[in-house]
């Protein structure tokens, strides 16, 4: 077992026929996912075709549901209309939606994030690499690939690997995977203030997956999310853990105004965030290209 | 994108916010002429105020020695100096560094007397996921220092985005701030005002601070939004053509402009090994293994996922106008990005521009064979470095070996 999405997870894709959306269902497919339908609204009946790959197209992720049986989506469409698209995925009941599409508004992710609450759909993203769970052929191929990341890095394994950066956990990923430790599943949350799974939403499932026997977490400066994990960590998760920390020699005050550091009680800088991890037991990578060998000491 | 004061107040005064009478001036002409017109509707005193993306204008000074980009003054001729002697001329504050801002308009403005300052701001709060209104009895100050000093005199009010702010929400705040009897209402009135523009306008951040009790028309106590910040969305600009005409690039710098024309991610700083990263998680991870070793970063610069050789060529122009680069460091980890587009893109670069520089570089990922090929090809002396870790020494050691040496003068001219 891996966590959200196992190699058989039947997935769409939302936006196939853009020119982003059309490259990436391409490498997913080539990567062994079973990629099995595409959503552009006025394209439905046309087919994806890629090698010996043809994917049916719908116009809608209702109609795409109730023909393919898929569970999980891959959102690729332009940010004006990509809040609509993660609504029309849960609406059609999607159980793992994974959004790419980055400058989303914030007004927009608001009244999402307010709309998904009461349901059972999970958002991962906007703004970010996606998920994947690697399997077992070459390369890790066979697995489960929604979004960007390169599936050739990862190795299937048993670290699970949760992160807001995209590149950042690529050479996490790498460095594991060099050093002959494979993944459960890697997760990327994205780096938008409003996101939908948060670094402890993921965390959780990583502690209560029986194939998952360690945990690296990836994070930034800015917002509260990481002291969150920290606290639940402390509390709760009897697996070992490795973090990283970007931005620590950020300049202060530069994406958000002011004020945006004191909602958050002090809160948000690389520092802070290092101390409640650090608290919590989780090991503290000293520089970046040191986060897997971190993680393997205390394995 | 961060707009001006007198552009704020206009955006609160269309959604019916008690902002004071006033009028942007570009001359000292103009400056008169609308202290006249104010004076002559009955306002007792006028502030001049400089124009600029930057908070200290009060306690600023001018390069040239005159104190103080906000002044307060009773007469038209007053005014007229004031504005003269603001117009054209740089104001220093806390805010704008060293440098300064050059003050191209001042807001001409009624000033009438403060008699409470308290503050007022809408913003996300990133942590609940919702906007919230914070609002404090201590106005006037910064806000920062409240919170440290005494954090029990900021309220904060959370709003479900899709119910929107409710009039209770407001009275509640009133209440708290001890704005009752007669300004229980306005005060309710302006919490949902406030509310209302940064929603409308997607603001990410609108900060009334001052907020002031003033003496209104007969004496009574009014409402008065004295000073504002406001920071609109990036991402929402698309949809507000209206706002998006508000931006004023001469309050950029002018290197990240060029930056944002290539849809790179660029902030100046001011160490001396410029990086060049895709990605910003990674692209701040190099900057942090920089300083472990013990270097200054000159830059952040993401050239995005899927980077192509005209922007990492524009990326080591604008690099390569920061005077205090000493070193480069060229960090890629090419997932899906093609190794060989940057490798090419690299040599197209130092080939334009001359490079004279030790440039470090670091590729791994998709195609990185033929991209380290290509480099080699090239006949570039480029130092090549196999982990982050080697990259980030190597570049520590460059720049500190030119460092040692003055820029430009080629080593055989030095005095042995």
């Amino acid at each position: 077992m891996a966590i959200l999405v196992q190699p058989h997870t039947k997935v769409l894709i939302q936006g196939i026929t853009g020119s982003f959306g059309a490259r990436h269902a391409q490498l997913s497919l080539d990567y062994g996912t079973r990629v099995v339908g595409g959503v552009t609204p006025g394209k439905g009946g046309q087919v994806f075709r890629h090698n010996r790959h043809e994917v049916p197209i719908f116009d809608t992720v209702a109609e795409a549901v109730r023909e393919t049986g898929a569970t999980a989506s891959t959102i690729f469409v332009p940010a004006a209309f990509a809040a609509d698209a993660i609504l029309e995925a849960a609406d059609a009941g999607i159980k793992v939606v994974v959004c790419i599409t980055e400058g989303i508004p914030v007004t927009d992710m608001l009244r999402v994030k307010r709309a998904l609450a009461a349901g059972r759909t999970r958002l991962i993203g906007p703004n970010c690499p996606g998920i994947v769970t690697p399997g077992e052929g070459p390369e890790s191929r066979g697995g489960c690939r929604m979004g960007i990341a390169p599936g050739y890095i990862h190795r299937k394994g048993h670290v699970g690997v949760v992160s807001r950066s995209g590149t950042l956990t690529y050479e996490a990923v790498w460095q594991l995977t060099c050093r002959g430790v494979g993944q459960s599943t890697c997760v990327g949350i994205g780096g938008d203030p409003v996101p939908g799974m948060s670094h402890l939403d993921v965390i959780k499932l990583f502690a209560e997956d029986p194939d998952t026997h360690a945990i690296i977490l990836i994070g930034e400066i800015g917002g509260s999310a990481e002291e969150e994990a920290a606290a639940w960590i402390r509390q709760h998760c009897r697996k070992p853990v490795a973090a990283f920390i970007a931005g620590a020699t950020a300049p202060p005050g530069r994406r958000m105004g002011h004020a945006g550091a004191i909602i958050s009680g002090g809160k948000g800088t690389a520092a802070a965030k290092m101390e409640a991890l650090r608290e919590a037991g989780v090991a503290i990578a000293p520089t970046p290209a040191e986060i897997a060998d971190t993680l393997i000491r205390l394995l | 994108m961060n707009i001006h004061e007198y552009q704020a107040k206009q955006l609160l005064a269309a959604r019916g916010l008690p902002v004071p009478p006033g009028e942007v001036c570009e001359t000292a002409e103009q400056a008169r002429a609308v202290a006249e017109r104010l004076l002559g509707e009955g306002a007792q005193q006028l502030a001049v105020k400089a124009q600029i993306h930057a908070g200290g204008r009060g306690k600023g000074t001018f390069v040239d020695g005159y104190r103080g980009g906000v002044r307060l003054v009773r007469t038209a001729a007053e005014a007229e100096a004031c504005a003269r002697a603001m117009l054209g001329n740089v104001l220093v504050t806390r805010q704008t560094g060293p440098a300064g801002r050059r003050v191209r308009k001042v807001l001409v403005t009624a000033a009438p007397d403060i008699r409470r300052e308290l503050y007022a701001a809408v913003l996300l709060d990133r942590a609940r996921g919702c906007p919230v209104v914070m609002v404090s009895s201590e106005g006037g100050v910064d806000i920062e220092e409240v919170a440290a000093r005494t954090p029990e005199k900021i309220l904060t009010e959370p709003v479900d985005a899709v119910l929107g702010w409710q009039p209770f929400q407001g009275r509640k705040l009133a209440v708290a701030l001890g704005l009752t009897g007669p300004l229980l209402t306005p005060a309710a009135q302006l919490f949902q005002g406030l509310y209302r523009t940064w929603w409308e306008c997607e603001a990410s951040l609108l900060e009334v601070n001052p907020l002031c009790v003033v003496a209104g028309p007969g004496g009574a106590d009014a409402l008065l939004v004295v000073d504002v910040k406001m920071t609109l969305e990036d991402n929402a600009l698309f949809r507000h053509p209206d706002l998006a005409v508000l931006r004023d690039v001469h309050e950029e710098s002018p290197l990240e402009v060029e930056a944002s024309r290539y849809h790179l991610n660029y902030i100046k700083l001011d160490g001396n090994i410029a990086c060049l990263v895709n990605g910003a998680g990674l692209a701040m991870a190099t900057m942090d293994i920089v300083k472990h070793y013990g270097g200054e970063p000159a830059n952040f610069l993401d050239v995005g996922g899927g980077a192509t050789v005209e922007q990492v060529t524009a990326a080591f122009r604008i690099i390569m106008q920061d005077a205090n680069v000493r070193a480069i460091l060229v960090n890629i980890f090419g997932g899906i990005m093609d190794c060989d587009v940057i490798a090419r893109g690299i040599v197209a670069a130092v080939r334009e521009t001359g490079l004279s520089l030790p440039l470090v570089v670091r590729l791994e990922g998709n195609n990185v064979v033929a991209g380290r090929q290509t480099l080699a090809a090239a006949g570039l002396s480029v130092i090549s470095a196999d982990s982050m870790g080697d990259a980030a020494q190597k570049a520590v050691a460059a720049a500190r070996a030119r460092e040692e040496r003055p820029r430009d003068v080629p080593a055989s001219a030095m005095p042995s």
